[in-house]
């Protein structure tokens, strides 16, 4: 995974509650078996007015210029602004992946949807939550200013304005770290692969139904019916 | 490294049933926890995984990028849903058309077998929605950790599973460790009371609830919902309210275990037989959380208060009952929230103040992992005998959970009711719900549907989608708009 330590970017405003992933990334573009390819639909039902088909490319679209994020100003938007309750409902980590493909680095938003969060960390997409007040302001400010920018540096965990105001975020301080070393959390779960086989071998010990005797069930009878 | 040291604590699983004032996502919890770090993540130890084709091939990539094998492959289920086709089952792997969809569905093929991995594909009888399938085979048991790359993973916590929806990394990382590394959530409880009208049904009830609390009030919580209004469900209308609560913003939802559960459990082909369904089952009566546990956050609902309920716009949180309108008053309260009913009625092409039973339906989708279980056709087939679907609807489908439901609704029967009425019978699958195979709405359409969101274009671009119960959904085929079915049995 990329590592994530500071950037500095354009803040896109989307000014809306309960964004979900739905929207984020529609489901006609999850047909991919690939973690690419996502960046030209994301948001695929706001941005463009005609329905997004796999393989269609923008070019070939009828775009949304009312669309915040096909305005001029905010093409190359490293920081995406968002109200409450970011990426709900579906599971889907491509939301994530567009996100990202797109350019966006980081979001900000007064809370996340807890999956969505999750699968922020998977990924290098850093998301930052800051109170309702100050994502306001923040709205404000993008709204007033063009070319708007924010410096948010992730080992001090937080995020500056042009006129040098700085909030602070708060953040787990392991995915932090994680974070900033681009580590791969399946490494790191199983540096402690003894210790899940200790377990698995006590746990089946008292939960004998889910041990050799599913094991059997599950695997050796493949090919009975019914 | 910094966590390579990290002191392990397991905690005796005897030590945590000991534990006074537990709750039951307590107690699954500690029965799993392999071990804490010290920045109080913890390593939960994961019983099952339900693998699909749209959020497994990217996860199966990165396992064999990293020269990685399966921890544990009795642990994986897999089985097509998201994009097969609903007609023409019998052409298998033929019948799709969509060539994407197509090598999505081929490459869960491949993956399972080049892994050993147990898949009910696209040609057996017990191919389904993953999260009936599921249950249907008794996979999924109780006091289990049950993991799917999909938030309606929710469903299994009914059998007081600790069911979770996770992201394609996460689905990697399970079969890579066969755990998932995560901080507690919080304890919510949802009591319902009372009992239930007649009509009204497990789907009224959970979306009366994600009403009430909106779509993140269940955010960073388990629900456990309690309450004799729970312990009357059937285990399908658990499932069904276990599975919508996402829609609340919660990743998992349960049910304690009763006679219910292991009658619905026992004798199903994946469940334990002999000493060892005793010595499950002994164990199995220990879930539910304990007279005193203590919640962080309480909810209590009378159930005898709800009506059927509609949802009129594009949250699953926007839903009132069938006797009432949409909402007039768009700009009082939190002015995010008026902005977002003034679009989500925009995007609806509805009034505020408009009468639900006013909304005039183009289609109807009975189906989805929230309502394709025989039980759910049974209340759509009562609903539906000797009536039939209305000259404006164009379309009215019922899409069965799984090979199975479809052979017993066949069994009892049912499927005349359906298309003597006028509806389509098709072959199972997520289908409609989300619309990545060719059920699909058109642009403008008012679709009447059993599914579990609302979100713009979720069933095709501009569709225009209202969540009810199967006994609504087929009222409303009956009259061609939306009726209290109340006045129908």
């Amino acid at each position: 995974m990329k590592a994530f330590e500071k950037t500095e970017g354009i803040v896109a405003p989307l000014d809306r509650v309960n964004v979900d992933t739905d929207q984020i990334i529609p489901k006609q573009f999850l047909k991919s078996v690939k973690r690419t390819g996502f960046g030209d639909n994301l948001f695929d039902g706001w941005r463009y007015m005609d329905e997004g088909e796999v393989g269609v490319t923008p070019n070939e679209r009828r775009v949304n210029h009312e669309f915040v994020l096909n305005r001029p100003r905010f093409q190359d938007a490293k920081i995406l602004l968002a109200r409450r309750n970011f990426g709900c409902g579906s599971s889907r980590e491509h939301a994530v992946w567009a996100l990202m493909e797109f350019g966006f680095e980081v979001v900000i938003a007064p809370s996340f949807a807890d999956i969505f969060f999750n699968n922020c960390f998977k990924n290098g997409l850093l998301p930052i939550v800051l109170n309702e007040e100050i994502v306001g302001e923040l709205f404000e400010a993008v709204e007033a200013e063009e070319n708007f920018a924010l410096r948010v540096d992730l080992a001090a965990q937080t995020v500056a304005t042009p006129s040098g105001q700085v909030f602070g975020f708060d953040m787990d301080g392991l995915a932090r770290d994680k974070l900033l070393r681009g580590l791969d959390d399946i490494g790191l779960t199983l540096d402690a692969v003894d210790r899940i086989r200790a377990f698995e071998q006590e746990y089946f010990e008292r939960r004998a139904w889910l041990g050799t005797a599913r094991e059997r069930v599950v695997l050796d009878e493949l090919d009975e019916g019914v | 490294m910094d966590w390579l040291s990290l002191p392990y604590a397991p905690q005796s699983p005897e030590a945590a049933a000991k534990q006074r004032m537990a709750t039951l996502y307590d107690k699954i919890w500690a029965d799993h926890l392999v071990g804490e770090r010290a920045d109080g993540q913890q390593i939960l130890y994961i019983d099952q995984q339900l693998l699909h084709e749209v959020t497994s091939p990217q996860a199966f990539e990165g396992l064999r990028l990293a020269g990685r094998e399966p921890w544990r492959l009795a642990a994986n289920l897999a089985t097509p849903d998201h994009n097969v086709p609903t007609e023409g089952r019998d052409l298998g792997l033929s019948g799709i058309d969509d060539s994407v969809a197509l090598e999505q569905v081929v490459t869960l093929d491949d993956n399972c077998k080049r892994y050993g991995i147990r898949q009910f594909d696209i040609l057996d009888v017990r191919q389904g929605i993953v999260h009936v399938v599921g249950p249907e085979q008794g996979v999924t048991l109780p006091g289990m950790t049950i993991v799917c790359g999909d938030s309606h993973t929710s469903t299994h916590g009914a059998f007081a599973a600790l069911a979770q929806g996770i992201g394609t990394s996460e689905v990697e990382h399970v079969l890579a460790t066969q755990c998932l590394v995560q901080r507690k959530m919080r304890n919510m409880a949802v009591r319902c009371s009372g009992a239930l009208a007649a009509g009204v049904s497990a789907k009224d009830l959970i979306l009366k609830i994600i009403g009430d609390l909106g779509t993140d009030g269940a955010t960073g919580h388990t629900i456990e919902y309690l309450g004799e209004a729970i312990s009357a469900l059937s285990m399908e209308g658990r499932m069904t309210v276990c599975n919508m609560s996402i829609e609340a913003g919660a990743r998992a939802g349960l049910v304690a275990v009763d006679d219910v559960t292991l009658e619905y459990v026992q004798g199903r082909p994946f469940a334990p037989v002999g000493a060892l369904w005793d010595e499950a089952q002994a164990h199995w009566r220990t879930l539910h959380s304990d007279a005193d546990a203590r919640f962080d956050v309480e909810y209590q609902l009378d159930a005898s208060s709800v009506a059927p309920q509609v949802s009129w716009g594009t949250s699953p949180e926007m839903v009132v009952g069938v006797d009432e309108t949409t909402p007039d008053s768009v700009s009082s309260g939190d002015p995010h929230q008026a902005d977002s009913i003034r679009r989500a009625l925009e995007y609806m092409g509805l009034a505020p103040g408009q009468p639900i039973t006013d909304i005039q339906l183009d289609r109807v989708f009975i189906g989805s992992c929230t309502n394709a279980r025989i039980e759910d056709l049974r209340d759509a087939a009562a609903v539906l005998r000797g009536r039939e679907v209305a000259g404006n609807v164009k379309q009215a489908m019922v899409v069965p959970g799984s090979g199975l439901v479809k052979a017993q609704a066949e069994e009892e029967g049912l499927v005349e009711v359906f298309t003597a009425a006028g509806f389509q019978w098709r072959d199972p699958g997520c289908s409609m719900c989300l619309a990545m195979n060719p059920d699909k709405l058109l642009p403008g359409e008012h679709c009447a549907s059993t599914s579990n969101r609302n979100f713009e274009g979720r069933q095709g671009h501009g569709g225009r989608t209202h969540l009810v119960s199967p006994a609504m959904a087929a009222a409303a085929a009956v009259r061609g708009h939306f009726a209290d079915v109340r006045d129908m049995l």
